[in-house]
């Protein structure tokens, strides 16, 4: 075993990881930190998307090691201070991005990711940088519904659902 | 997984020590790797990650030669303006996530016959660094998942020179987002170069007839009445062997017509 340490949502945390450690499972089984979801385990959903110096990558397909030193935001540190949902957070409640929800803490880091480079997406620059998050239940629409309104974009005429 | 040892040296000569054990194996940005260690169908006993060695990252153009660090990210590659062609193919790889992982040094390490980047870089005639000696792309595919770099040799670098034109046309596999088939041309001092990726049974490959007939005449019409034998081709569940021979004639032309 190793010692791991890691800025995670701006606290210092550190634990005992083996070489095979997953960020993912580091995440969720050390830390305790469950909303970033494990979904497919190959690579594929987008599910486990965090940020990692602030580049979202799967955190399924990182090593915890690998994260050393660097600084991870996960899902849970994208509410505001107070507690209350994050604007993209919130965009996703008012429009209906999500049904089941276990897509949605990855839709919401992608989206987040996206927004920084480029803050007033097209719908076509959405749903291609979406390629690497599947949802199975919304058939995306509200999600681009969602991620346009978070970037300040109306959507309440092309978007009608 | 099964377990292993993990080391991340910051330096090239503390990466060559680690690798120097037989059953040591370089980690890159890890999108094809970690998936293949979960499926179990590799078992190394030490993995050695390269990332975290700065002289292995970074891109620098002078004298018409982009330099690309073997431990450069797609997503970097992308955003470079020297060599937009190269730029798009990198871009076009994965998925935003994946390309913020992913590397050159690795996708042309693992070589896989499906991959981008062993077109562009056998399309524009690069040069691969390593940490002995610098090959030619022509002589660094040698075949399927296999290049001519040795036991514990590392890739540092590919150099690029920068071709007058140069695209690069993928037909997506919708679902993996690798190529069903992709071609690079490129047409710079030393000549037109059609390399093509995704088709062939032994991974990448030149197209020596269609160099021939843009060498004189570089545009998609110099293409008609060339075709690939289908034999030697990929056959699978997204496409046959005769499909994919087509869809490279397809690819090139509009290769050929998007590099202008």
């Amino acid at each position: 075993m190793t010692k791991v340490t890691m800025s995670v949502n701006g606290t210092e945390r550190s634990g005992e990881v083996e070489g095979r450690t997953l960020l993912s499972a580091f995440l969720r089984d050390t830390l305790g930190l469950t909303g970033t979801h494990v979904g497919c385990d190959t690579g594929q959903c987008g599910a486990c998307t965090v940020h990692v110096d602030g580049k979202s990558v799967k955190s399924c397909n990182m090593f915890a090691l690998e994260a050393d030193g660097a600084s991870v935001t996960t899902i849970e540190g994208m509410a505001n201070d107070d507690g209350s949902l994050g604007v993209i957070q919130q965009a996703f409640q008012d429009h209906h991005g999500l049904q089941c929800g276990f897509c949605t803490p990855g839709m919401v880091m992608a989206a987040a990711a996206l927004l920084k480079e480029n803050p007033k997406p097209s719908e076509a620059e959405v749903r291609a940088w979406l390629s690497g998050n599947l949802c199975r239940c919304t058939g995306y629409h509200n999600i681009v519904k969602a991620i346009l309104a978070a970037s300040g974009q109306d959507v309440s005429k092309e978007f009608a659902a | 997984m099964y377990a292993f040892e993990f080391e991340r040296p910051r330096t090239l000569d503390e990466a060559v020590a680690a690798l120097a054990d037989d059953d040591a194996q370089a980690l890159a940005g890890g999108q094809t790797l970690i998936p293949t260690l979960r499926q179990r169908l590799a078992m190394p006993g030490k993995l050695v990650s390269l990332t975290a060695i700065d002289a292995l990252r970074g891109l620098s153009a002078s004298g018409g030669v982009l330099t690309i660090g073997a431990a450069t990210t797609h997503a970097e590659v992308a955003q470079q303006t020297d060599y937009p062609a190269l730029a798009k193919l990198a871009g076009g790889i994965g998925d935003p996530h994946v390309r913020n992982r992913g590397t050159i040094g690795g996708s042309i390490a693992n070589n896989d016959p499906s991959a981008c980047y062993p077109a562009g870089v056998l399309g524009s005639g690069a040069t691969v660094v390593t940490n002995r000696r610098e090959i030619a792309a022509d002589d660094y595919f040698t075949g399927l998942f296999e290049t001519a770099l040795d036991e514990g040799e590392i890739i540092t670098a590919v150099n690029f020179p920068i071709p007058d034109k140069a695209a690069y046309a993928k037909f997506d596999q919708p679902a993996s987002r690798f190529a069903l088939v992709g071609v690079f041309v490129s047409k710079g001092k030393d000549g037109v170069r059609v390399a093509v990726t995704g088709a062939s049974e032994g991974g990448v490959f030149r197209w020596a007839e269609a160099e021939a007939a843009l060498a004189s005449d570089f545009s998609a019409g110099a293409l008609e009445g060339l075709s690939v034998d289908p034999e030697g081709m990929i056959g699978d569940i997204h496409g046959g062997p005769d499909y994919r021979a087509h869809l490279i004639g397809v690819m090139t032309r509009r290769a050929v017509a998007a590099a202008g």
